[in-house]
């Protein structure tokens, strides 16, 4: 009994609240007689430093929660705390505020075509007012080395192979230290060695800097990274959270 | 605030530089309507410059004219008695007058008559400030000698003649006369030409006439005397068969004339719309498919965090560089057509700061409006598509 306090007073010391606190969730698309329920009393809770996978089948709703974890949409029914944050019913400001905690990883990569793989990376540390005081220029550099593409940091876009492209993409979603990160079938458009690369990549600058990773894949050649796999069919979350390393073992 | 503002990645400009030939089709199409509008207001200012510079080289503080009278094109004359009456007021120095009619130019050559606006005025006191009428006013003395307009149509077939040989003989109104010399003022809608004659010259040109009506009165003034006091009381105490005005004024009708009597005004005023709305056609075109294009992107900029003002202000600054780099080579390029002009029609069409602002300001609202209408666009860019 002690023992277990301990532990607890333990995991409470890295993380006093969740960083993700979903309850009762429900959401639905469309108006009126087309009015159709996609999420189902989805229940959830992450932890800061967990690395989640969420997994399902075509239409199960994984994008759907990931967009309102994300606060790219309002939550309607039920309570969702992003941050300590209630996005439901939260106000556009309040969104645009929280979704400059987290960083995104698209399918497609998003970066912009117009600007170099180190400017992609500029985009996001210029969000924050205090990172302009630094040498952002330097900081999108090392970041870039990070994720080795120490000599591509002047490349346009249309230059980088997918790969690349998508290791920009998670330079540019961890440069500025988020909190969360969402990733949206990372690999889906890569080959086996480039999708295992930049997942391993996620994975480790993940554990360095103690984010929390949310990542919605198909794709069951990662699923060894997941601290915990989430499973949604139809709108329901059907196995919160089974521990991994407990079931390999 | 501006170092912060500096170190930030310029989305506008670079979005821009991307897509060189975009920009080039963007900078084309804004040039042409730029250029459109400025030759629309080149030729009119051009109509109402050359119409009015008799008017504003009279050498007067104040003019009598007959309130029927509108343009050079149509004179009324009234009679000399009202002008000579203006001498019993306070401030009046002297008075001096000018007659006006159109003759018919014979060139030599060609032995084809033409329209020309005769001038007749008192070579003792000098009606005009055109330095060349000035010097050679005595030579008008001599009976049928005239001063030829150096603008004027080249159909007169004078000047080349007279440069060459220095001297000009021809039959107007069927009367033989001798040019003179040569003077600079322009051809306008009215008169094709301008020849100066003296009275006596003119009075022989035109038997019909009577000495007694007048065109034009002088009227100057002593230089103690206060122009707008003088005018006022000489306006209240003529008839009111003439009009007291200053020699602005006068060109002022002469303006209005052209401006709102005849089409003219509201047809160069259309052509000034059309270049701008082609301008704001080409403009939101190229900005919609920018924006179309960037879809995705601005949705990812979103979801990152950026929001939809920060979008607005790169779309509005976007526009504002396509309005400079658009309306530069417009402006060359107008600058250059004007000379084209000027060489071909002889009308004083010139670019003026004036006309360069009004048009670089109508390209920067040309280019926000379309911007305005291309946000609408914008605004569909929802961050949670781009998952």
């Amino acid at each position: 009994m002690q023992n277990l306090t301990i532990v607890n007073q333990s995991v409470k010391d890295i993380t006093t609240a969740p960083v993700i606190y979903v309850d009762h969730l429900n959401h639905y698309f469309g108006k009126g007689s087309l009015r159709k329920q996609v999420l189902f009393d989805i229940n959830l809770q992450i932890n800061a430093g967990e690395i989640v996978l969420l997994t399902g089948p075509s239409g199960s709703g994984k994008t759907t929660l990931l967009t309102l974890l994300g606060g790219l949409r309002s939550a309607e029914e039920g309570s969702l705390k992003i941050l300590s944050q209630e996005m439901s019913g939260a106000s556009k400001q309040q969104l645009t505020k929280v979704r400059r905690q987290i960083g995104y990883i698209f399918q497609a990569h998003n970066l912009m075509k117009f600007l170099t793989a180190k400017e992609n990376v500029r985009m996001s540390l210029e969000l924050h007012d205090e990172k302009l005081k630094q040498d952002i220029d330097a900081i999108a550099i090392a970041m870039l080395e990070k994720v080795g593409l120490g000599d591509r940091v002047n490349y346009y876009a249309e230059n980088l192979s997918g790969g690349q492209k998508q290791r920009v993409a998670i330079a540019r979603a961890l440069v500025s230290h988020p909190k969360i990160v969402l990733a949206d079938e990372p690999t889906a458009a890569l080959d086996k060695k480039s999708g295992r690369d930049v997942v391993e990549l996620m994975y480790k600058l993940a554990k360095e800097q103690g984010i929390t990773i949310l990542l919605v894949t198909h794709d069951n050649r990662i699923l060894d990274i997941a601290d915990r796999i989430l499973y949604m069919e139809d709108g329901c979350l059907v196995s919160d959270g089974t521990d991994v390393t407990a079931k390999m073992h | 605030m501006f170092p912060k503002l500096f170190r930030k990645t310029p989305l506008a400009w670079r979005q821009l530089m991307k897509e060189k030939v975009r920009l080039a089709v963007a900078v084309a199409g804004i040039g042409f309507a730029d250029m459109l509008i400025f030759i629309q207001m080149g030729f009119e200012g051009a109509l109402f410059n050359a119409a009015v510079k008799p008017h504003r080289n009279l050498q007067a503080d104040l003019v009598l004219i007959n309130p029927q009278f509108q343009t050079l094109f149509s004179v009324k004359s009234f009679s000399r008695e009202r002008l000579y009456q203006t001498l019993a007021y306070d401030g009046v120095k002297s008075v001096s007058y000018v007659y006006i009619s159109t003759g018919q130019w014979r060139n030599p050559e060609t032995r084809l008559d033409r329209a020309i606006l005769v001038w007749g005025i008192d070579p003792a006191s000098p009606a005009f400030s055109f330095p060349e009428v000035q010097q050679n006013l005595d030579s008008l003395k001599q009976l049928n000698n005239v001063l030829f307009d150096r603008a004027g149509r080249p159909e007169y077939g004078v000047v080349e003649t007279f440069d060459k040989t220095g001297k000009f003989t021809t039959e107007l109104n069927g009367k033989e006369i001798q040019v003179s010399n040569l003077f600079t003022n322009g051809a306008s809608f009215a008169a094709d030409g301008n020849v100066i004659a003296s009275d006596s010259t003119f009075l022989t040109l035109f038997p019909d006439r009577k000495p007694e009506n007048i065109e034009v009165g002088l009227i100057h003034l002593k230089p103690e005397a206060d122009v707008t006091q003088v005018q006022a009381q000489l306006r209240a105490g003529l008839p009111k068969d003439v009009l007291v005005l200053t020699p602005e004024e006068f060109a002022q009708i002469e303006r209005t004339y052209w401006a709102n009597g005849t089409g003219i005004g509201f047809i160069f005023g259309l052509g000034v719309g059309v270049g701008f709305i082609v301008g704001i056609v080409i403009v939101y075109q190229i900005l919609y498919s920018d924006v179309s294009d960037h879809l995705p992107e601005y949705a990812t900029l979103k979801a990152m965090g950026y929001t939809d003002k920060y979008l607005l202000i790169v779309l509005i600054q976007e526009s504002l560089i396509l309005a400079v780099l658009g309306f530069l080579p417009g402006f060359f390029l107008s600058f250059g057509l004007y000379q084209l002009a000027y060489a071909a029609t002889l009308l004083p069409i010139e670019m003026t700061i004036e006309r360069a602002t009004t048009v670089f300001l109508m390209t920067i609202v040309m280019c926000v409006g379309s911007g305005a209408i291309a946000m609408r666009k914008l605004r569909s860019a929802d961050p949670a598509d781009v998952f």
